[in-house]
């Protein structure tokens, strides 16, 4: 197994999601996105931290960071939505320019 | 050690890698470009899952577990909850893209971004394999956050405590706050 | 028997001897002090008046005596001074000059630097001088105290009346010529205040003016001769003109020697109210009468006879390089000024007027004098007559303040209510018009001697005839004094108030001077004791100052002016004394033709008015205005409007183009801020987008480099 081909997976994951990112219009979805991106994220970390042989596991330890995190950041992101949801009755990210100007 | 396609092919793991990778990207695809929304995060958990498979391939045992455990089982349940309480449109007739005026300046800075990316890591890693290797023994990785990681475990630990809290406070109704 | 005819002939030697002794007209007086600490310090004679002005224009309201005590105060300093000074000159002779050097200015005729200096002189004029402002202005003063009683402006009557005594005393202890104009236009300037100090009444101040004015038209004539003198010799000092005129070689001054002398002659004549500049000095009347009685008799006036005595080598000029020539004019100017004048004072109803041309009239007889080359003789009588006016004006303003009236038909019998005042009187009255052997005969008749002498073999032709009218004079003073003293005293009191003697501050004085009008003239008797000469004559150069000293009397002149007064008493009194006063008296002395122009004053103060104010009021003045307003006021109104264009020019600049720039600026910011605005959509995914296109290019940056 080469490093490469991991590292291809994850750019091409971390593209996906990129797109998800700057393409769906719901809330939800683009928070989805986000998530594939810290998956691609992930594998790109534990792929180097096995090709490296790194006897401190910084890269694996980092992505069980990693993945606390993300899990904290789509809760409060989901509380968001709902927040947003409440106020606006809608989860379109489109009617989300208040800030325009 | 350099390793050339046909080399590539030939390695057993590579073939099963090839099996989890294409299922993953495919997904993950699907993700981004499904018109059906539950559809969409169910994709993103096959993505996940696949990821989960990648990292046993990597024989990072514990990290996989971790994806499964933490992503899949309670990150995709919030994302099913938000999907249900913000009462998204659900089934085929929801346009959850932006139009095409959008998707295609994304899909080219996507396909730019990923580009750029490959090209910098085959430059820079070509054909280096990884060497052969033992699976990573957990305890070694717990005597690592509580040895040499602990700060970023403590610190990971307040943001999720304020994460928890900033949770509590959002969701929270104040007093008359309903009515506005 | 033998003792007694000892006795006898050493009495007979004495009286040879002094006869001899003053038999020498010609000598050099040496002086025996020249030096030491009551020469050094004698210019406190000068500044004390002048700082005890300040003091009482400052301090003097809030003196017990309002101001009065610092003012006499310092002028009894100067009379006791001035008396210690004149003793020892009498005694052994004064000489000293101090200077202080203020400025060293450029280069004169000679090449030499030119040095300004103020100075004192202490020599036998200007002791003189010292003595006689001091011992006057005392009694002056004194007077002044119940006189200005309840005056409102009494303090700032003695702020005056001090800087007129110390501005006299400028003048008379100054030794460049600078320092006498300062002290020059400061009593002009003194005079003007004290006349004009009843100001209510703008006659009063026009007075003032008329004064100042015709002043200054004589100061003009005095500058232009000391600029001459100056120039010609190179310093404005005294001694070093009088070197140069007294060496006797020919120089820039004796080519223009008639000219300066005879301008700094106008400029006296000025002063001292010679005919025809004389028409300010009864208008001075105005003023009040010890302003009257020390400054517009004894003093100032004689300051323009003081200038002639300060040159008088010039004047002389035995050499006859230098102002011989305009003898000739004074002793003819003086001729006319003081018959003349004296005529005017036979017609006039105010006392204070009567006082005021005589006054002029007597400066006549000096300033002739000195026309005629006769330093002592003018200098004595400005001596005696200094004393002797005063204490007639005192005398009448005695009597005016008694009846509140100048008018002498407002006065009569008024011998037996003012006791003092008339025997006062009498004494001024016999001192003036030259009755021995009161103070004005003997320096009246030796002016007259000295005239006579002038016109003598190979002298001056004119003075005989200026000698006819100064005897006829004697007559005309004789004739108008008596007359006043009639109609003040004798008769029946005309008036309406209750007139009184006055209070002792102002009888006493009036004592004072009438011992002096008494002793005065006994300084210089010719045959007896002449020591008077010798003190005058105690100056640097000490060389001839007299053409002619009269040694004895001359008996003709004597006898001539002595027969003359008794005649002009005698019908005088024949005139006035029965009936004075009253419409009959007046009627039966007037001549047809002569009375009406005298009473116009010769129409002189009317040509005055007339042809020259009135013009220079009117049309002139008319004109210079036009000029003003268009020519000069129109430069300015052309720079101010050049101004303003320039202005909104520049206003233009700066709307247009400093503010257009700010403007473009600001419109640039604007139209870009609005271009850049729109990309702030408030779409986070734009956003998102964007930061990702930065970091791809940041990634490739960073691999390719």
């Amino acid at each position: 197994m080469t490093i490469v081909q991991f590292l291809i997976v994850s750019a091409a994951l971390f593209s996906f999601g990129l797109y998800g990112v700057i393409t769906r219009r719901n809330a939800v979805l683009v928070l989805a996105s986000v998530e594939l991106m810290l998956a691609a994220v992930n594998i790109n970390f534990v792929a180097f931290d096995v090709y490296l042989g790194d006897t401190t596991h910084a890269g694996q330890i980092f992505s069980l960071f990693i993945i606390a995190l993300a899990a904290a950041e789509v809760g409060i992101g989901i509380a968001i939505i709902l927040m947003i949801y409440r106020n606006r009755q809608s989860a379109n990210v489109d009617e989300l320019d208040s800030m325009k100007g | 050690m350099t390793v050339t396609i046909g080399d590539f092919f030939r390695e057993t793991a590579n073939w099963a890698f090839l099996a989890i990778a294409i299922p993953t990207l495919l997904a993950g695809w699907r993700t981004v470009t499904s018109n059906n929304i539950v559809r969409a995060v169910l994709y993103l958990v096959i993505s996940l899952a696949g990821s989960a498979a990648l990292f046993f391939m990597l024989g990072a045992e514990f990290v996989g577990w971790t994806v499964v455990l933490v992503y899949i089982g309670a990150v995709i349940i919030l994302f099913l909850i938000g999907i249900m309480i913000t009462r998204a449109p659900l089934g085929q007739e929801a346009e959850l893209s932006h139009p095409r005026s959008v998707r295609a300046p994304a899909a080219l800075l996507s396909t730019v971004m990923f580009g750029v990316i490959t090209w910098a890591m085959v430059d820079a890693f070509g054909s280096n394999a990884i060497e052969p290797f033992e699976p990573t023994v957990t305890s070694d990785l717990s005597f690592l956050i509580f040895d040499r990681f602990v700060i970023p475990f403590e610190v990971v630990s307040f943001v999720l405590l304020a994460a928890l809290i900033g949770g509590i406070a959002l969701a929270r109704k104040d007093d008359g706050e309903g009515q506005r | 028997m033998t003792s007694m005819t000892n006795l006898f002939n050493q009495l007979i030697l004495a009286t040879e001897e002094v006869v001899h002794t003053s038999e020498e007209a010609e000598h050099a007086v040496e002086a025996g002090i020249t030096s030491g600490p009551l020469v050094e310090w004698a210019w406190l004679i000068v500044v004390v008046p002048l700082v005890a002005a300040f003091l009482i224009m400052f301090f003097g309201k809030k003196m017990p005596w309002k101001g009065w005590e610092i003012a006499w105060g310092a002028i009894a300093f100067v009379g006791v001074y001035g008396t210690v000074l004149f003793v020892l000159n009498a005694t052994q002779g004064v000489l000293y000059e101090g200077t202080v050097e203020i400025a060293t200015i450029g280069t004169n005729i000679l090449g030499e630097p030119f040095v300004l200096e103020w100075g004192w002189m202490v020599d036998g004029l200007s002791i003189m001088m010292y003595f006689l402002v001091g011992v006057v202005g005392t009694l002056v003063f004194t007077y002044a105290k119940g006189y200005m009683k309840g005056d409102i402006r009494f303090t700032w009557f003695f702020v005056s009346f001090s800087l007129f005594a110390g501005g006299m005393l400028v003048l008379v202890s100054a030794p460049n010529l600078i320092q006498l104009i300062v002290g020059w236009e400061l009593v002009g300037v003194s005079s003007y205040l004290l006349i004009a100090h009843y100001w209510e009444d703008f006659d009063n101040v026009d007075a003032g003016n008329k004064a100042f004015m015709v002043n200054k038209v004589a100061d003009a004539a005095l500058f232009l001769g000391a600029i001459i003198m100056a120039v010609s010799v190179g310093s404005f000092n005294f001694e070093t003109i009088l070197d140069v005129v007294v060496e006797g070689h020919e120089g820039p001054l004796s080519q223009y020697a008639f000219w300066a002398g005879l301008l700094l002659f106008i400029g006296a004549m000025g002063k001292s109210a010679q005919f025809p500049l004389h028409v300010w000095l009864p208008d001075a009347m105005a003023g009040p009468t010890p302003v009257s009685a020390l400054m517009h008799a004894a003093t100032m006036v004689t300051a323009g006879v003081f200038l002639l005595g300060r040159l008088f080598p010039f004047y002389l000029d035995v050499s006859g390089l230098f102002a011989g020539d305009v003898r000739d004019i004074i002793i003819v100017i003086g001729g006319i000024t003081l018959f003349f004048t004296g005529l005017i004072a036979l017609v006039q109803d105010d006392i204070k007027k009567v006082l005021a041309y005589s006054t002029v009239s007597q400066l006549g007889y000096m300033i002739a004098a000195m026309g005629a080359g006769a330093y002592t003789a003018g200098l004595f009588h400005l001596f005696t007559h200094a004393f002797f006016k005063a204490l007639l004006f005192l005398g009448a303003g005695s009597v005016i303040h008694a009846v509140h009236s100048n008018n002498m038909s407002d006065m009569g019998g008024l011998r037996k209510k003012m006791p003092i005042t008339f025997w006062t009187f009498i004494i001024g009255t016999f001192a003036l018009i030259g009755v021995f052997p009161f103070a004005g005969f003997f320096s009246k008749d030796e002016i007259l001697a000295s005239i006579k002498y002038a016109g003598g073999d190979g002298g001056q032709d004119i003075a005989n005839l200026i000698l006819v009218l100064g005897i006829l004079g004697a007559f005309v003073t004789a004739f108008y004094m008596t007359r006043a003293v009639a109609l003040t005293f004798f008769g029946e009191y005309k008036g309406e108030a209750h007139p009184h003697e006055s209070p002792k501050s102002m009888a006493y004085p009036l004592i004072g001077l009438a011992f002096f009008a008494v002793v005065a003239g006994w300084v210089n008797i010719p045959g007896v004791y002449t020591g008077f000469t010798d003190w005058l004559a105690t100056r640097s150069p000490s060389t001839t100052f007299d053409l002619h000293h009269a040694e004895t009397f001359d008996w003709a002149v004597v006898a001539a002016s002595t027969m003359l007064v008794i005649a002009a008493v005698v019908i005088g009194w024949m005139i006035y004394g029965k009936d004075a006063g009253t419409q009959k008296e007046r009627d039966r002395v007037r001549i047809p033709v002569l009375w009406p122009l005298l009473e116009n004053l010769y129409y002189i103060d009317d040509f005055y008015m007339k042809g020259i104010v009135r013009p220079i009021m009117g049309p002139i003045a008319r004109v210079i205005l036009w000029f003003d307003m268009r020519v000069v006021d129109g430069v300015v109104n052309g720079v101010g409007l050049g101004a303003k264009g320039l202005a909104s020019g520049v206003q233009v600049i700066d709307a247009e183009v400093v503010d257009g720039v700010y403007n473009v600026t600001a419109a640039g910011t604007s139209a870009s801020g609005d271009v850049l605005r729109r990309s702030f959509t408030g779409r986070v995914q734009q956003y998102a987008a964007f930061s990702f296109v930065g970091v791809i290019v940041i990634v490739v940056l960073f691999v390719i480099f």
